[in-house]
């Protein structure tokens, strides 16, 4: 090796364990809201993905460390956990999980080679598998008054099955879905607004979630762990189309507020499309495609089939990165365009 | 007076490691026992030896002529007795040998004559002459042949000057401790670039991190005739690439694939312009230079080194330490690891840096690129290096080439920042000589497919011409003989009443029997050629003329490529 | 019914008269494959693959006449070219027409030539210059290192002499990065 630059002190695991602390706002406001669930699902989660990236490369010769330790895995894991209902079965967790990592990851070529986000392939099986337990989702204890203690969440995750008057009482749909139902039943927007689940900018509750994502992508973008673009680009997305849906007819389409302030919108604009293996690398690429993925979030929860579009408009933008790269290379210092003297 | 100082894209923030060798005042090295001087120091030509092995040489005496006009020529840098013309292992990052001449020093130190040059009554080209006969090269790190550089062309202006004092890697000092001490003959150096050039401008760039050689640089310039302004600029690496000064400097950019001097502007070292003063007001050829020792060694501190001298004499002199691991040169950005400690120092040697576990621990193993683009946000060169890297290392030359890689000055800011550890300019440094090569491979190949096809027309032809000639001549033979027969018949039929008619059957008989002949003298060239003709080439026909049409066609091509510059001029920060 | 085949019939008519006259008008001279396989060859002209020379044995190969894996000089690397060009699997060379060697030149030992012009007629690339009773060498510039000098040489005075890498020639190597465990 004669290659004699000097590597400075950055490093893959650094970033990943920057991306994990600023999840934690996240995982505290999810606490906070439906009960300590959650950490028994992150858990969950990790050991599985763990014990799946170490599986994986033992299968495929790969040396334990460092890769085990650059934490990409515990990154995918969390981002699905966070993805997923609280309540979630361990079944479902363990799935998603396995397919995340197994499938998306390692069989498309391992960290840096996969072209599709590990966590948003593993909630895609989900939700296309099993859409049933995905929407089943713990009410925020503001409304519910009560939440699932950490012994009864596990009895629960694990299995076992609760009172169903219990279980009735902790769970209920998810602002979007009932956003979603509302409209089947021919209520207006402003009507199905009206439901208790409904706060000043989203879901009760919600937008607290939103808001501690939105911290945790704050310090992020500060400590230049993630760029601007994808971020700024994918809010931009949401607010243009659905503010566009809403001023069209404001009876049928939500408003932007609403979508802005989504917990999944955050959590995808400053965790899920900055990744950086399948995202596009060119600072117009970053646009494209950070605002492809608004938009197209924004017509799946509008026209699609499911309850949430960030995973399958972020696969499709994945899809289209290549392209995207391709197009949109930057002029290079020095390089004229059209013939024009460099800029002076 | 402020100046307005424009930001270039990219760049890092090393740490500078200045401080260790700039406080101690340059010390002269002691001349060694022995010299190993290389014939090749610079970009270009290397040069011609002109001494033999028992030769006696004195201080400052051409030892090896510059052989062309890219090229400089090579000093004795010390009086003695020449003892070797041979390969020696070259400071250089292959550990390959080359030719070297090799001196056992007297310890006299007899200089030549030495006749300073009145460069003002000299005509421009003579004296770019001289300086290319007294080996004067860059001495920033990419040694172009000073010559070159100091003519400014078709245009015979070069409107603006810059002296470049940025040094910017970390660690190098030598730049530094020369403007603290020798800001004078600096500015006697910038005196003559200016004239040569005709430039109206001169600026002197110096990173700010130098507040001494700042102060010292703008004394002597207060004491110039003409004006020369002296530059604070930040301290960023690489901040003192020539490409990335101008745009500090003047907020242009060097249209890619052109030279600063396309748009009015030249860089030299303020090393170079140092011993350019040397060269012209002195008469010293250039057979020394400052060169930093620093890293794990006592004392780190410059010394005045003869061209020649082995770099572990410096070691030794600045304090060997226990634990080195190995020597840079140059450099920790761009510096190039030596095959080992006693290669000598060249005209190119700026620092010698000793590693140390402590000070240059082994980088981590390197993980696969997450294409995180921070190396994208500190390429000075604005490319996509985790681009280029993915091309380099598939081997997918033609892409990498269409992404510009040969825009990539290998300075290194994306190995720095890089999280996976990878060390990217290496795969840089490999896809353009893998390019090179293929590229020389290539135009091997097509003059020998060019060489190959003439000699397939040439003996074509010359087989044609042959038959033709033999047929000829067997034509002429038969019918000599046909003639001699027919003589030889006539007499004896001997009757004039049946001549006519006779003559007349006999003539008719004459001309068949010569016609039969020529047709059986053609028929036996027509088989000999279709014998000897090759099998796989036609007969003289349109395919002929094609093959000789394409052989232009391709010699055309070729032309073309020669003419292309195949590596654009980098220039080391 | 009749409307179907009318407009089969009438599309088969207009298609088959464009293909006919694209095929007169944009008839292609020469054989640019066999020109393409030509630029991958390595134009040693050394006629290790049967053929005399690169050319024919790239005809050859364009006719379908010829494997891809007959030459040598052109190495795997070279293979692998022809077999992306043509759409094949790539093969490894055939051993019956000889082995991959470093790259070499000719070298004439210049005290033992008798000066008989052999070597300069078998010279495919005229690279070796001289004259009858004058001591003959080789241009090592065009030398392509094809060896066909060799045989004809009645006092064995050429030898191939192996490229060595020099400071010009010298090449940054691929940067090792383990990332696999060996074995």
């Amino acid at each position: 090796m004669t290659d004699t630059s000097a590597p400075g002190r950055d490093s893959v695991t650094r970033i990943m364990a920057w991306v994990l602390g600023a999840l934690v706002p996240g995982i505290a406001a999810h606490v906070w809201l439906f009960g300590p669930a959650i950490l028994i699902t992150l858990a969950l989660a990790t050991v599985t993905a763990v014990a799946a990236e170490a599986a994986m490369l033992r299968a495929r010769g790969y040396p334990l460390r460092p890769f085990l330790f650059d934490l990409s895995a515990v990154v995918t894991a969390w981002l699905l956990a966070l993805s997923l209902p609280p309540l979630a079965p361990w079944w479902l967790i363990v799935t998603g999980v396995l397919a995340a990592i197994v499938v998306a990851k390692h069989l498309y070529g391992g960290l840096g080679q996969n072209i599709f986000n590990p966590a948003m392939v593993g909630y895609a099986v989900l939700i296309v598998s099993f859409p049933a337990q995905m929407t089943q989702w713990a009410g925020p204890l503001e409304l519910t008054g009560t939440s699932l203690t950490l012994n009864e969440s596990a009895t629960l995750i694990f299995g076992g099955e609760l009172p169903r008057a219990r279980l009735d009482a902790v769970t209920m749909a998810t602002p979007l879905d009932t956003l979603r139902t509302g409209l089947l039943q021919q209520l207006t927007v402003d009507e199905t607004l009206r439901q208790p689940i409904f706060g000043t900018l989203g879901g009760v509750g919600f937008e607290w979630l939103a808001v501690a994502f939105w911290v945790g992508g704050l310090i992020l973008w500060a400590r230049r762990i993630i760029g601007w673009q994808v971020p700024m680009a994918f809010l931009a997305g949401i607010v243009l189309a659905a503010g566009l849906l809403h001023f069209a007819d404001a009876g049928r389409y939500g408003s932007p507020l609403f979508h802005f302030f989504a917990p999944s919108v955050a959590l995808a604009a400053f965790f899920i499309a900055t990744d950086p293996v399948s995202g596009a690398t060119t600072p117009r690429g970053k646009l494209i495609f950070g605002f492809g993925a608004g938009v197209l979030t924004i017509v799946i929860r509008t026209w699609g089939g499911f309850p949430d579009g960030v995973a399958f408009a972020i696969l499709l933008m994945n899809l289209a990165v290549p392209l995207i790269d391709q197009t949109t290379q930057p002029r290079i210092y020095g390089e004229t365009r059209t013939g024009r003297e460099p800029r002076a | 007076m402020a100046r307005e100082l424009f930001r270039f894209k990219g760049g890092v923030h090393p740490p500078d490691h200045k401080a260790e060798s700039n406080a101690r005042p340059i010390h002269a090295a002691p001349i060694p026992r022995q010299l190993v001087i290389p014939v090749r120091q610079h970009i270009g030509n290397p040069a011609k030896p002109v001494v033999d092995v028992g030769d006696t040489v004195r201080t400052g005496q051409l030892i090896a002529a510059a052989d062309g006009t890219i090229s400089a020529a090579v000093h004795a840098s010390s009086s003695g007795t020449v003892v070797a013309v041979e390969p020696r292992v070259l400071p250089h990052a292959s550990g390959l040998p080359d030719l070297c001449i090799v001196i056992d020093t007297d310890g006299r130190d007899e200089w030549v004559e030495r006749t300073p040059l009145d460069y003002r009554a000299m005509p421009a080209a003579d004296l770019r002459m001289k300086l290319r006969d007294m080996g004067l090269a860059g001495l920033g790190g990419a040694v172009f042949p000073s010559a070159v550089k100091l003519d400014a062309g078709p245009a015979q202006i070069c409107p603006l000057l810059i002296l470049n004092g940025g040094e910017c890697e970390p660690w190098i000092t030598c730049d530094d401790v020369l403007m603290r001490h020798h800001a004078d003959d600096i500015m006697r150096g910038a005196a003559i670039m200016r004239h040569l050039l005709g430039s109206t401008e001169v600026l002197v760039g110096i990173e700010d991190n130098k507040p001494e050689a700042l102060a010292a640089m703008r004394e002597a310039a207060a004491r110039l005739e003409f004006a020369v302004e002296v530059v604070a600029v930040p301290s960023v690496y690489p901040g003192g690439g020539a490409k990335q000064m101008i745009e500090t400097l003047t907020g242009r950019q060097v249209p890619s694939g052109k030279l600063s001097t396309d748009i009015g502007i030249q860089v030299f070292n303020v090393g170079t312009a140092h011993a350019l003063a040397r060269a012209v007001l002195h008469g010293e050829p250039m057979i020394e230079r400052l060169v930093t020792v620093t890293g794990h060694v006592l004392r780190p501190q410059n010394f005045r080194v003869r061209i020649g001298t082995p770099m572990q004499t410096l070691i030794d002199l600045a304090g060997d330490r226990e634990g080195a691991t190995g020597v840079l040169m140059g450099g920790p950005m761009m510096g190039l690891v030596m095959p080992n400690s006693h290669v000598p120092v060249v005209k190119a040697t700026n620092c010698i840096l000793v590693q140390s576990r402590e000070l240059f621990p082994a980088p981590p193993a390197a993980l696969p690129c997450i294409r995180c683009t921070r190396c994208a946000d500190v390429c000075p060169a604005e490319l996509q290096p985790q681009e280029l890297f993915r091309f380099a290392k598939a081997g997918d030359f033609g892409r990498a080439q269409e992404y510009h890689l040969f825009d990539c000055i290998e300075c290194g800011c994306c190995t720095y920042v890089c999280p996976s550890h990878i060390p990217l300019v290496a795969y840089y440094r490999y896809g353009k000589s893998e390019i090179w090569a293929r590229e020389r491979e290539k135009r091997a190949a097509d003059l020998a497919r060019e060489r190959h096809e003439f000699r397939q027309f040439r003996l074509e032809r010359e087989k044609v011409e042959k038959a033709a000639k033999l047929a000829a001549k067997a034509a002429a033979a038969r019918a000599q003989a046909a003639q001699d027969q027919a003589r030889r018949v006539a007499p004896a039929t001997d009757a004039p009443a049946t001549a006519t008619p006779d003559a007349a059957a006999g003539g008719t008989g004459e001309a068949d029997a010569k016609k039969a002949i020529i047709a059986a003298a053609l028929a036996r060239a027509q088989a000999k050629k279709a014998q000897s003709a090759p099998k796989n080439t036609g007969q003289l026909s349109p395919e002929q003329q094609r093959a000789i049409d394409e052989i232009e066609a391709r010699r055309a091509k070729i032309r073309e490529l020669a003419r292309k510059p195949l590596e654009s001029e980098t220039e080391n920060p | 019914m009749l409307t179907a085949i009318g407009v089969m019939v009438l599309l088969a008519g207009v298609i088959g008269v464009a293909l006919g006259w694209s095929a007169v008008r944009l008839k292609v001279e020469g054989n640019p494959l066999a020109e393409k396989i030509d630029a991958i060859l390595p134009q040693t002209q050394c006629g290790q693959c049967g053929f005399p020379g690169c050319k024919p044995y790239a005809e050859a190969i364009a006719r379908g006449e010829a494997d891809i894996n007959q030459c040598p000089p052109g190495g795997e690397d070279g293979v692998k070219q022809l077999a992306e060009l043509l759409g094949v699997e790539p093969k490894p060379l055939d051993g019956e027409h000889g082995v991959p060697k470093p790259k070499s030149v000719a070298f004439i030992d210049e005290q033992t030539c008798i000066g008989c012009t052999l070597c300069i007629q078998a010279c495919p690339v005229d690279a070796i210059v001289g004259a009858a009773k004058q001591m003959h060498t080789i241009i090592a510039s065009e030398c392509t290192g094809c060896e066909l000098c060799l045989p004809p040489c009645p006092v064995d005075c050429i030898a191939m002499i192996e490229i060595r890498e020099d400071l010009p020639h010298w090449k940054w190597r691929y940067p090792q990065i383990q990332l696999k465990r060996v074995a």
